[in-house]
Formats: C-alpha cells, sequence, structure tokens
C-alpha cells in the first residue's frame, strides 16, 4: 500500500486490546471444576485463549473472544479433546442474540472490534464483509474472479489512494492515502478525546476527518492539515480563521440520517465548553434548520462555495447532500456551483441522534444513489473532473470497495470508527448523560473512558485492516489501484438478478431473524 | 392571529413495568457474593436498583426493563459471570405483524408524548413488505417545488372528512351558484376506532373518547357501546349503524356530527332518510377492503355520501381472497380509479387496519388516502401487550380489563397520537409539503423499491430474475 505524495508510508500496527475487562467474541469457553490446572490448553492454545503465568499455578478465566471456534476441532491443538480432564467446554456464545442488528450483526461487530486490536483481518470465523439486511450492499457480491487475472504483487505495492481535487483549477491538488475519510461528529457529541484521536488517525493514515458542525477546538489544531472544517445550517462555530486552518471545507446541506431535518442539541448537552465554540449561551437548547436559509437555488449555492474560495484560496469544497429522488440533479449543481467532491450520505447511516422515523424513511438507501449519481455525471460529461463520496450505510472495507465499484471516488466513514473504539451500537448516544461507552459523551465521568492514543491506534488498526482487504480486492482483478476499481460494476452481481443456478455459486445473503 | 393546533402532551407513568427486552444470565458460582465491584452498582443507568425485589428473592433470570444495553456489566463484572438473552416474554409480544419492538415503540410514545430517537443509524432490513418497501423523499437545496422555508408550526395537517361539490358554479354576477355543502375540518388526519376484537370496556371507551375530543378528532363507535357515560364526548362520536339499526338510535343521531353506515346495496336510501333525521350530518360509508372495493368506491362517489371508510384485517391485508394484497398497493387501486373517473376531488378515503406506526400514516396518506382510522395502537396505549389472551377467554396480564383511569387512558392515548403528529410534520418537513391535503396520492414524493432497484440497479444488473421482496 503506498502513495506517491512525500513517500508515505503507513503507520505501525500496534496491538491495542479491548478497554474492559471481559471482551465479547463469538465463542466462549468454560473450564468447569474437573480442571486440575495442568496448563495443557495454555501450552496448546497459539492464539493465547487460556493465560497462564508462571509464578501462578491456578486456572484463569480463558480470554475466550480469541478463541476460533469449532473449526480449530481439525487441529492437534483444540483444546476441549485435549484436555485430559474434559474440563472445558465450547459453545456460541449466547449473547451474540442480543447484539447488532440487521446492518451491523453480531459478527460485523466481533470482526471489526478484532481488526481494531489486532490491524489484521480476523482469524475468528465471522462474517464481517456481510450484514443481515437482504438487500443493497448484503446482496451484492464481486463477480467470481478469473484465475489468470490474479496480480501477484505485494500490498506495498499497491496504490489505495484517490484524488480529492479533480477539476484542474489551480487549487492544491489534494491525495489520500486511503479510499475513506472521517465523517463530521461535532464538538460536543463526542468525547473530546474521541475527537482528537481521530484527528490523529486520520493524519497518520494521511487522510482527513471532519469537524461537524460544533466548532473547531483549538486541541485539533496540531492535525489541521487533515481536518475539514463543516459549515451546516447553525454556521456553529464557523470563523474565517477555522476556513483558513482547514485544506477543505465541507458544506452540509442535509445529513442521511436526517434528511431534511433540522439539528437539535438538547440544552443539558449545551455545557460551557459546548456554548463558547459555539459562540451561544449554555443551557440553552441549539437548533440548526433546514435547510440553509441563505440557500433557495444553486446559484445561491454557488454564492456559498465562492464565499469560502474567495476566504481561502488553497481550500478545497466539498457538498454533503442527502439522496432525494432528484440527487442526479443536486449532484451535477453542485458541481457546477464549484464543489470539487460531491458528498452522498445514503439515508441508513449516520452516528447521532435521530428520530427512528427518519433514519428508516426518508431519503433513499446509498447503494441506489451512487449509480444513479456517476451514470448522470458521466452523461453530463463531468465526472472526471469531480470526486464523488458517498456515506451512510457503508459500513466495512467490502461496502467501500463496492461503492467504488459502483462508481463512487471513495466513502466517508463514521460508524465503523466509532465500533473501532467500541461502541456496541445501543443507539443511545443522546439519553441522559450520553454514551455510556465513553464514545459519544461529555460527561466529566463518561467522557474521560477513553484515552486520545488508544483511541487514534485502534482507528488505525482497523484502516489498516480494510486495506489489506482492499488489496486482495484489487489483486484478484488484476488492478494495481483503487482508482482504476471506480465505476467497475461490470465486477459486481447482485443475487437478485441472477438465475438460481448461477446464485447458487455465490455466498448466500445471511438471513436470520433478529429481535431489534 | 389563528389559533395553532396544540396537543397537551404530559408524562403518563405505565402501571406495569413495560416487557423489557432483556434478561440477564448469571453463572453464580463463579460470584464472589458479595463484590464491592459490582457492576449492578455500578451501572450509569441505575437499572438493578429498581429490581431490589429480585435482589433479595436472587430468583432467576432477572428481567431489566429499562436495560439501555450498553453491556457494561457483562464486560466489567470483575469475575465475568454476566451474560444476558432475549427476555422471553418480549419475544411472545404482538405478532408477525404488530411486532415487539413497534409495541415497544408505541408505549414509549404512549408514556412519553416523544418521538423515538436513538443514534448509530438505522438497524432494520433494506427492505420489506408492506409500508416498508417505499421510502418518502426529501427536498434538497434546489428544488423549486419546495413550498419554501417554514417552520415546523407553519405545517398544516388538516383533513376533511366533509364532500366537495367539483367544479363550483358561479352566477353572472359571480355569486357562488353551487349549493356547497357544510365542511368538517380535523385537525389530524386520523380517526379512532377500538378494535372490537380485543378487550373494551366503558373505561377503554371513555379514555379513548376523552383523548379524541382533546384532540380534536372522531372515534368511531358502535351503538350498543354508546353509554349515558359517553354523551358528554357526543360531538366527538361517530356512531356506525346498520340499514336497519339506525332508526333505533334516532337521539344518538341527532347528537352526532357524523354517522358511519355499513354498506349495503339500499345505502342511498339510507342516506336519504338519515338526512331527513339531520340534514346537516356527515355519512361516512363502511366497505370491506376486498377485491369490489374500488369498484364499489367508484360507486359510491356519485352519492351524497361525504367519506369512505374501507376496513383491512389487523395485518392491513384485504379481506376475502387466499392471496391478499397489502393496503399500500390497494389504497393507489382505489385512488386511481376514483383519479381516473374524475370524482376523487368530491369524496374522501380513509382506511382501517394495520395502521401501526406514524410512518403508516405519512405513507398510507401518499399512496391516496386523505386520513387513517387507528384502532389497536390505541389499545396498546393502555398497554395491552396483543398477547391474545381476552380473545381465548383468559385474563389480562395487563389488566386492561380491570377499571383504569379514564384521564390516565385518555392522557396516554394523547401522548402516542403526539408523538405521531410529530412525526408526520417531521416527514412532511423534510418533503417541503405544508399540508397534508396536498400530500394525498402525491408519489412523486415517495421512492418505491420496484422503481430504484429498476432505475438504480437495472443499467448495472441487468433484468431482475427475483420477484417481489425476499
Amino acid at each position: 500500500m503506498n502513495h506517491k505524495k512525500n513517500d508515505f508510508q503507513f503507520p505501525k500496527i500496534v496491538q491495542t486490546p479491548d478497554r474492559f475487562r471481559n471482551p465479547i467474541g463469538k465463542y466462549t469457553i468454560r473450564r468447569n471444576a474437573r480442571c486440575v490446572s495442568c496448563g495443557l490448553c495454555a501450552e496448546l492454545c497459539p492464539y493465547g485463549v487460556h493465560p497462564r503465568y508462571d509464578d501462578y499455578s491456578k486456572p484463569l478465566r480463558p480470554l475466550d473472544y480469541r478463541c476460533i471456534g469449532f473449526k480449530c476441532k481439525e487441529n492437534d491443538f483444540f483444546c476441549i479433546d485435549r484436555c485430559p480432564e474434559q474440563a472445558l467446554t465450547l459453545r456460541r456464545n449466547p449473547i451474540l442474540d442480543t447484539l447488532g442488528d440487521y446492518r451491523w450483526t453480531a459478527e460485523m461487530l466481533i470482526g471489526h472490534w478484532e481488526m481494531a486490536e489486532t490491524g489484521n483481518l480476523p482469524v475468528v470465523d465471522v462474517e464481517y464483509s456481510l450484514g443481515n439486511s437482504g438487500g443493497g450492499f448484503d446482496k451484492i457480491r464481486f463477480k467470481t474472479p478469473e484465475p489468470g487475472d490474479y496480480l501477484n504483487v505485494n500490498d506495498e505495492d499497491m496504490d489505495t489512494s484517490i484524488h480529492l481535487n479533480k477539476r484542474c483549477d489551480g487549487r492544491p491538488e489534494k491525495t489520500i492515502s486511503i479510499p475513506c475519510y472521517g465523517g463530521g461528529m461535532s464538538y460536543g457529541s463526542t468525547a473530546l478525546s474521541v475527537m482528537v484521536a481521530r484527528a490523529h488517525a486520520a493524519t497518520r493514515l494521511n487522510t482527513l476527518t471532519c469537524t461537524g458542525e460544533g466548532g473547531y477546538p483549538q486541541e485539533l489544531l496540531p492535525y489541521s492539515e487533515h481536518v475539514i472544517t463543516q459549515i451546516a445550517t447553525g454556521l456553529f462555530g464557523v470563523r474565517e480563521e477555522t476556513i483558513l486552518y482547514s485544506p477543505m471545507v465541507e458544506f452540509k446541506y442535509a445529513q442521511g440520517a436526517k434528511p431534511g431535518l433540522g439539528g437539535h442539541l438538547l440544552g443539558d448537552k449545551v455545557t460551557p465548553e459546548v456554548a463558547a465554540m459555539r459562540e451561544t449561551v449554555a443551557g440553552n437548547a441549539l437548533f440548526s434548520p433546514f435547510p440553509f436559509h441563505s440557500v433557495y437555488s444553486v446559484e445561491d449555492h454557488k454564492k456559498h462555495v465562492d464565499w469560502v474560495k474567495e476566504i481561502n484560496p488553497n481550500v478545497l469544497v466539498s457538498v454533503k447532500v442527502s439522496t432525494p429522488t432528484d440527487v442526479d440533479m443536486v449532484a451535477v449543481g453542485s458541481y457546477y456551483a464549484g464543489a470539487h467532491v460531491v458528498h452522498l450520505d445514503g439515508s441508513y447511516g449516520g452516528t447521532g441522534a435521530a428520530p427512528d422515523i427518519a433514519k428508516k424513511n426518508i431519503a433513499m438507501p446509498i447503494e441506489y444513489a451512487i449509480p444513479k449519481v456517476h451514470k448522470f455525471l458521466k452523461d453530463e460529461g463531468v465526472r472526471e473532473k469531480v470526486c464523488l463520496i458517498a456515506s451512510g450505510g457503508i459500513r466495512n472495507a467490502m461496502d467501500v470497495a463496492k461503492a467504488i465499484a459502483l462508481g463512487a471516488d471513495g466513502a466517508v466513514i463514521g460508524t465503523a470508527e466509532l465500533v473501532a473504539l467500541e461502541c456496541v451500537r445501543c443507539g443511545h448516544c443522546e439519553s441522559g448523560r450520553g454514551c455510556a461507552r465513553g464514545i459519544a459523551s461529555t460527561d466529566p465521568e463518561l467522557g474521560v473512558m477513553i484515552t486520545e492514543d488508544w483511541a487514534t491506534q485502534r482507528i488505525v488498526n482497523m484502516y489498516i485492516a480494510w486495506c489489506k482487504q482492499w488489496c486482495e480486492i484489487l489483486r484478484q482483478y488484476g488492478l494495481k489501484s483503487i482508482k482504476e476499481l471506480v465505476g467497475r460494476s461490470d465486477l459486481l452481481i447482485h443475487l437478485d438478478y441472477l438465475d438460481e443456478e448461477e446464485r447458487s455459486t455465490y455466498q448466500p445473503a445471511p438471513e436470520a431473524e433478529l429481535i431489534i | 392571529m389563528p389559533k395553532k393546533y396544540h396537543i397537551p402532551i404530559k408524562t403518563a407513568e405505565p402501571r406495569y413495568h413495560p416487557i423489557g427486552k432483556y434478561a440477564t444470565v448469571e453463572f453464580r458460582e463463579d460470584c464472589a457474593g458479595s463484590c464491592k465491584e459490582c457492576v449492578k452498582k455500578k451501572c450509569i443507568y441505575g437499572i438493578f436498583g429498581d429490581n431490589y425485589k429480585h435482589a433479595s428473592t436472587m430468583s432467576e433470570p432477572e428481567y431489566l426493563y429499562t436495560c439501555q444495553s450498553c453491556f457494561r456489566c457483562v464486560q466489567e463484572c470483575t469475575k465475568g459471570i454476566f451474560s444476558r438473552v432475549i427476555n422471553p416474554e418480549y419475544r411472545t409480544l404482538g405478532d408477525e405483524y404488530w411486532k415487539s419492538d413497534i409495541i415497544h415503540r408505541l408505549w414509549f410514545q404512549a408514556h412519553t408524548g416523544k418521538i423515538p430517537v436513538s443514534g448509530a443509524g438505522y438497524r432494520g432490513p433494506f427492505v420489506a413488505a408492506g409500508f416498508d418497501s417505499m421510502w418518502t423523499d426529501m427536498s434538497e437545496i434546489v428544488r423549486p417545488t419546495r413550498d419554501g422555508i417554514h417552520g415546523r408550526e407553519y405545517i398544516s395537517t388538516c383533513f376533511e372528512i366533509s364532500r366537495r361539490v367539483t367544479p363550483l358554479k358561479f352566477n353572472a354576477d359571480l355569486s357562488l351558484a353551487s349549493d356547497v355543502p357544510p365542511i368538517l375540518e380535523l385537525p389530524i388526519p386520523l380517526l379512532f376506532q377500538l378494535p372490537e376484537t380485543l378487550i373494551l370496556n366503558e373505561q377503554i371507551l371513555l379514555s379513548a373518547a376523552r383523548a379524541a375530543q382533546i384532540l380534536g378528532t372522531l372515534m368511531l363507535i358502535l351503538p350498543q357501546d354508546y353509554t349515558e357515560s359517553l354523551h358528554p364526548y357526543a360531538n366527538s362520536l361517530i356512531p356506525c349503524f346498520t340499514s336497519k339499526s339506525y332508526k333505533d338510535y334516532k337521539r344518538i343521531i341527532l347528537k352526532s356530527p357524523a354517522v358511519e353506515l355499513e354498506d349495503d346495496p339500499n345505502i342511498e336510501k339510507t342516506i336519504t332518510e338519515i338526512r331527513e333525521i339531520k340534514p346537516d350530518i356527515f355519512i361516512i360509508v363502511g366497505i370491506p377492503l376486498d377485491a369490489t372495493a374500488a369498484s364499489r368506491a367508484l360507486d359510491l362517489s356519485y352519492f351524497d355520501v361525504d367519506t369512505l371508510h374501507f376496513y383491512a384485517d389487523e395485518h392491513g391485508k384485504e379481506l376475502n381472497t387466499e392471496h391478499p394484497a397489502f393496503l399500500k398497493e390497494m389504497i393507489r387501486e382505489i385512488h386511481l380509479k376514483l383519479v381516473d373517473h374524475f370524482v376523487r376531488q368530491k369524496i374522501n378515503l380513509v382506511f382501517s387496519g394495520g395502521i401501526a406506526m406514524a410512518e403508516h400514516m405519512a405513507k398510507s396518506i401518499i399512496c391516496g388516502a386523505d386520513g387513517v382510522i387507528v384502532d389497536m395502537p390505541l389499545l396498546i396505549a393502555l398497554e395491552c401487550r396483543l398477547c391474545y389472551n381476552c380473545r381465548n377467554g383468559l385474563p389480562c396480564p395487563a389488566k386492561i380489563d380491570h377499571p383504569i383511569n379514564p384521564e390516565w387512558g385518555s392522557q396516554r392515548i394523547i401522548n402516542l397520537i403526539g408523538a405521531w403528529h410529530n412525526q408526520l410534520i417531521e416527514v412532511m418537513g423534510a418533503m417541503g409539503i405544508r399540508e397534508v391535503r396536498r400530500l394525498r396520492g402525491e408519489v412523486g414524493r415517495s421512492m418505491w423499491f420496484e422503481d430504484l432497484e429498476m432505475e438504480s440497479f437495472g443499467p448495472v444488473f441487468g433484468k431482475r430474475k427475483i420477484a417481489g421482496i425476499k
């Protein structure tokens, strides 16, 4: 995995274990009273499931989240069979029934926690690339590759970078080393350490992250070359200097989680720090109206873009829109108004709190919007001049690759970064004191549960694991750069569009009935 | 300035713990017993504090009514004795249509009056049968058809159940020549009808009637249920009659703003006779939603009828057929039939059966309904678990069959409808629609699964080989 500019090298993987005492895994191993602490299991297991210290002979609780499960049976180190006292039992962890949902299944969560810990693709047999939603990305597969197409090159020689400025308008050519950057999460919506860690990780990965609408805390300044300033309808924290800091400014016209709705920050969340950042009064609820009250037309939108370009002659402009029926028209209008990046935010994604009715029902899923916009921009003859970024329901490396093959240049990632920090997707980001796991909370106790170093490395690890998956996909089709994958929908199939015989040659879509 | 429509929401605590989604499983043989670090004491939501009785009896499993699913107890227990399962009782809530999460959300709305809000994106299936195979549109920055930029307080959710004369005729002096019938406008596009096949007693009727009155809507009621205690709410009640039964209830007809008549071949004569009793009464005709519904709607549109009420089964399915269509498709068929014959403007259409969530109301209207009738959710607001024990002669676990306080009951219903009203405004605001009347039949503000598949995926993947949703 390389990136031509400044001989960028990907950061090193550092093992970054779970913060909690009992990590959740796919399997559980129970040790019963028959155990005589002979230590054989500890000697046998290469995955470190059975910890044992030289100066402590009593049996310890197995680290069962590392267990590779029943497939280990074929190994001669399978502890269950080898235990002389038959003191060990292996089961699928029953807690999986209570974890995850149709889109982010329990196995996808566990797989991402493992990637964030190890920087490698999971060794445990979890399905981390397909969800259970029964449509969209979960029914799209890459075609079975021709063996002759395989490109036998190392990851180091593959190119996963993308260009953000294709307009050739004299503004800087900005290249990011992975086809993803971080989505906007505002100051106050996540713990400050999380916000800074995301920027730090973006810097180490030579990509970007976004401030969200809550302003630009000074703690981000060391990473300013990799931080997008977001301008949203409330204009909170938008000042001349925050536009000057930034390599790219993002106009957020709408967001996938609540398309067409305004934002509402409850009064309790407007702490003195948040209020200072947003230049408002502490304790007062804040509204981000919908839509921009100064934009009635694409000409008004151009006025916005020109204004930002005038303030900062080196800045790139991204326009973030949601996915209505006429998303193709909106995209082309944004391009003609001067946008370098058109960012489509699909309806099923989002990290922040939003009405359930909006998340489920308003606007189209991103899978439909990408090919629609890609085709329209091509027909208009401008596809090569704009960077098309997709987000909203893009959960894993395979989804990113599918989105690119459908026509996007890259993706914006929010939820997966939080999952890397051990988000369990309980969905209670906004209630009471905020996130119980310390990710999306500024509570004096909860908001300090995460350290910046830990969070940075977990995010870095996850993206490095993703890169390995992208490189493998590219190699299979004889491609050397992820840029060559853009719009290669000929490499994709959709299970519902195949004859039964051909369909049976592909991995079926998971179909478990879940209680959500 | 005209008075703004306001729904008086006030927290109405449930009488019983709502069935929680989770239960704990504890492997107590490993428990230290009196651990100072016990995660139960540290729960940031304090949910175990509420379960003090369980702590003393140590019975298993422990149901977690208010667990927010953060997993910290599971992950932080010093001995790792904690695990969780789905509460088996939660699994038994409702049925394949009225799913446990729908019931849970209805309880939440009836309790708090708030819109269900959560973080971390959508968590359900990509697409599903019925209303879940369509999405509502939103209005982006550059759409000229947007109504303009208005606050949500300017969005009107009023609809009419009164007939209209089309077109209006004028005299040479431009005075109105047409005889314009009276207008009955309701502030929200829904009516009430308590389900007959579940528990129905006087307190429940009083709760719903009181809620209807406060909300400014109307409730359909059978004449035998119309007891003396309901007379103070007569202005909010629509008695339902057959062509024979109405004759016994002239007193009620005189007090009522509208009546519903069961459809039959002599309906025109009955309508005339009822108008003789009360000339300005509004007449609704109740029709089963079956294969003949669209043609019957067309026939009735030529009569002096205000509104047609089509009733599907509890799951929103067509009646009297082996392969029933869903409400969504049936609404389209009836609406378009009337549009094709230029009579849609004359008459109003309301639908009942399977309206389970606020989005169903919005989507029904997009498909072509003027409004909907809410039935089961009224009882769910009163803590019904849809266990159907009552149908089998068994006692109600939520004791709805015992006297309930109508004030509490009506507040629960008001809260639920308040949350639905807010959600309707949210989706209308997103669509850029300022009046619910303009949303009727406006399929341009929706996106349908089949269309999106064809438009977006067709050019990429070719022809779809699987029909329908699978």
